[in-house]
């Protein structure tokens, strides 16, 4: 090895019985191959629709060029990239900032709403749903299962057992069951969309905590007359963080499904409040003659979901890659 | 088997019990059932009226009987009377159930035969095209909700190519019908099917006895289709059953969006904008015990296929 090294080249090593090379290769790269080698190394394009995403979700009412749920009869269905027609005097709609008048960047649905504006503020409704009860969902996983994997047998028993029972409900049937016995509203949604998010976290928070709670430093922790809330707190929780966020990107992404999907459904967010889910349910009427109503929420949905899932796997491999076994 | 197969049986039963009586409890908090049949002013309803009517479906009994009850005669293979609808919920899911099965199993084989294929050659053709196409597949299978999909694929091929019918289902069977709502069910499930192979043929390739095989001078289809695939089958055909279970979430969003016919949209769906709680339950009951039964069959399949896993550690 140390030949090869003087002489600037590596020696070829069967990449089964090692992992890494010993020794790091210097490489040059063109300006294309150093952009390449980023892109694949960091999150970069999922990096940017998120960056995208949340400066929407902020800016989204202030910048937004027209009223959100004001549309010109008029100028309905109108086309990606179309301006209306209509005279000035027609369209009464407010209209905001440096905007072209009357120009829509993604058309129009069919009552004749801004398609971009409704999707922007599409992204704050998806945002703000999905971060509550993220953390709403997180927090109850979390601490069930610490509670369950630190304290074992009956409430062990029971906790696990829950989670099963919970795993073998088709969720949107409990979806539609508590929308129908606690009405259809912001909060039910959060409720229920943390209900979609907390079992995961159990079973992952569990099994790390089982391990933890055979360390030395625990034992040691007790026997210095630490109570089992201050075990659970400081010494145990720190250890499942990572985890704990790891699991939480990873679920960002099936949130957003379950969000878009009761709300497509009619048990999610209301109309005319514009969710993704709720726009495509809205324009798939529609889809022979104005696809782009259905199209763009869509595509936005899609994208975000592909950027959080990979940004959640890199975050995996950067974190926890214990956790890859998982998906 | 036999003592894995009762445990089985026991655990199935607690979750059976415990989501009935989660459904039964929550139900209790909606308005009674009765204000289906009165309207709210409740003109021309005397209370003699409205207590028969109670005492005719069983609302007067105290909750936990009204459970005993309904769970006896489910037992016994009667699921109640549809509210909304005044027929035997049996006979409703009976009526409908066809569709929806029709539709999983389509899905299903479409799930199957795309994505084990694509895995295989994923695997096997690994940093090529061939490659990188199947991975593209699958992450696009698991971006997209299957509304998303749906959509998309009836505005491909219904609108715009004018191929294939965009929903319903006439009573005579006709294929054109079939294709695309199997499509966008199995869509995602042939994405993760073909991860699932992907992974599991690179991990099995990488084993010494592909090497020996190799290394003895047998070819390289024979060690794959012969030594590797039915090694590296095993996760994705126990994966393949418990497909079913996932699917009565997307069942139901293909039927809304396909206007199928089938339990989903037409019991489910209707049962809760009705508030028609029998029938409800019913499906409910329903959708459960098919999943039970398909995770049984999976872990069976399991050790049939596989006979290093001994079954009865699989709490553990």
């Amino acid at each position: 090895m140390a030949t090869s090294e003087t002489q600037g080249e590596v020696q070829h090593v069967d990449s089964s019985t090692l992992d890494a090379p010993l020794n790091p290769v210097i490489v040059q790269r063109s300006i294309v191959g150093k952009i390449w080698h980023i892109m694949r190394k960091y999150p970069v394009l999922p990096g940017f629709v998120l960056f995208l995403l949340v400066l929407a979700a902020i800016l989204g009412p202030t910048v937004s060029p027209y009223e959100r749920d004001i549309g010109v009869i008029g100028d309905r269905h109108l086309g990606l990239f179309e301006t209306s027609e209509l005279p000035a005097e027609d369209r009464d709609a407010p209209r905001y900032g440096a905007w072209p008048d009357g120009f829509h960047l993604f058309g129009t649905d069919h009552i004749g709403r801004d398609v971009f504006t409704r999707v922007m503020h599409g992204a704050r409704v998806s945002m703000q749903v999905v971060l509550v009860s993220l953390v709403l969902g997180m927090f109850i996983g979390v601490s069930l299962g610490m509670i369950s994997g630190y304290y074992g047998g009956m409430v062990d028993e029971v906790i696990t057992r829950i989670v099963d029972i919970w795993y073998a409900m088709p969720f949107l049937m409990v979806a539609l069951i508590v929308v129908l016995v606690f009405g259809r509203g912001l909060t039910v949604l959060l409720f229920v969309l943390a209900l979609v998010a907390w079992a995961g976290f159990v079973r992952v928070i569990r099994a790390q905590v089982l391990v933890l709670k055979q360390m030395d430093y625990v034992a040691a922790a007790r026997v210095n007359g630490a109570s089992d809330f201050r075990i659970l707190f400081k010494h145990l929780l720190p250890g499942i963080l990572n985890t704990a966020i790891v699991v939480g990107t990873l679920n960002t992404s099936g949130l957003i499904l379950a969000e878009s999907v009761l709300s497509f459904v009619g048990a999610g967010i209301q109309p005319p409040t514009p969710a993704w889910g709720v726009m495509t349910n809205e324009g798939r009427d529609y889809l022979s003659i104005a696809a782009h109503q259905v199209l763009v929420p869509s595509a936005a949905i899609f994208l975000v979901v592909i950027s959080l899932n990979f940004l959640g796997d890199w975050l995996r491999d950067r974190l926890d890659p214990r956790l890859r076994q998982i998906d | 088997m036999a003592n894995f197969l009762a445990r089985r049986f026991l655990s199935s039963l607690v979750s059976v019990i415990g989501a009935t009586i989660a459904i039964f409890v929550l139900i209790q908090f909606h308005s009674d059932p009765r204000e289906l049949f009165i309207p709210d002013s409740g003109y021309g309803i005397t209370q003699e009226q409205w207590e028969n009517l109670g005492e005719r479906m069983g609302l007067n009994d105290p909750l936990w009987k009204q459970y005993v009850n309904w769970m006896g005669n489910t037992l016994r293979g009667d699921l109640g009377v549809s509210l909304a609808r005044d027929r035997a919920v049996t006979d409703l899911i009976k009526g409908k159930i066809g569709a929806t099965v029709q539709l999983a199993v389509g899905g299903w084989i479409f799930a199957i035969a795309l994505g084990i294929p694509m895995g295989v050659l994923a695997a096997v053709k690994r940093g090529t095209f061939w490659d990188y196409f199947g991975r593209m597949v699958a992450i696009v299978g698991q971006a997209a909700p299957p509304f998303v999909t749906a959509l998309v694929a009836i505005w491909i091929f219904a609108v715009w190519l004018n191929w294939l019918p965009a929903g319903g289902r006439s009573p005579d069977f006709n294929w054109k019908e079939y294709i695309l709502p199997c499509m966008a069910l199995g869509w995602g499930a042939a994405a993760s099917l073909m991860r699932l192979t992907r992974s599991s043929m690179l991990e099995v390739m990488d084993a010494e006895y592909i090497r020996l095989a190799r290394a003895k001078g047998v070819g390289w289809n024979l060690v794959i289709y012969k030594h590797a695939l039915r090694n590296a089958l095993i996760a994705p055909v126990t994966s393949a059953l418990l497909v079913f279970s996932g699917w009565l979430n997307g069942a139901l969003v293909v039927e809304i969006v396909f206007s199928w016919p089938g339990i989903g949209y037409d019991a489910l769906f209707r049962a809760v904008n009705d508030n028609d709680f029998p029938l409800l339950l019913g499906t409910v009951f329903i959708f459960i015990l098919i999943y039970l039964v398909f995770a049984t069959l999976a872990d069976i399949a399991y050790t049939l296929i596989d006979p290093r896993v001994r079954l009865g550690n699989s709490a553990d």
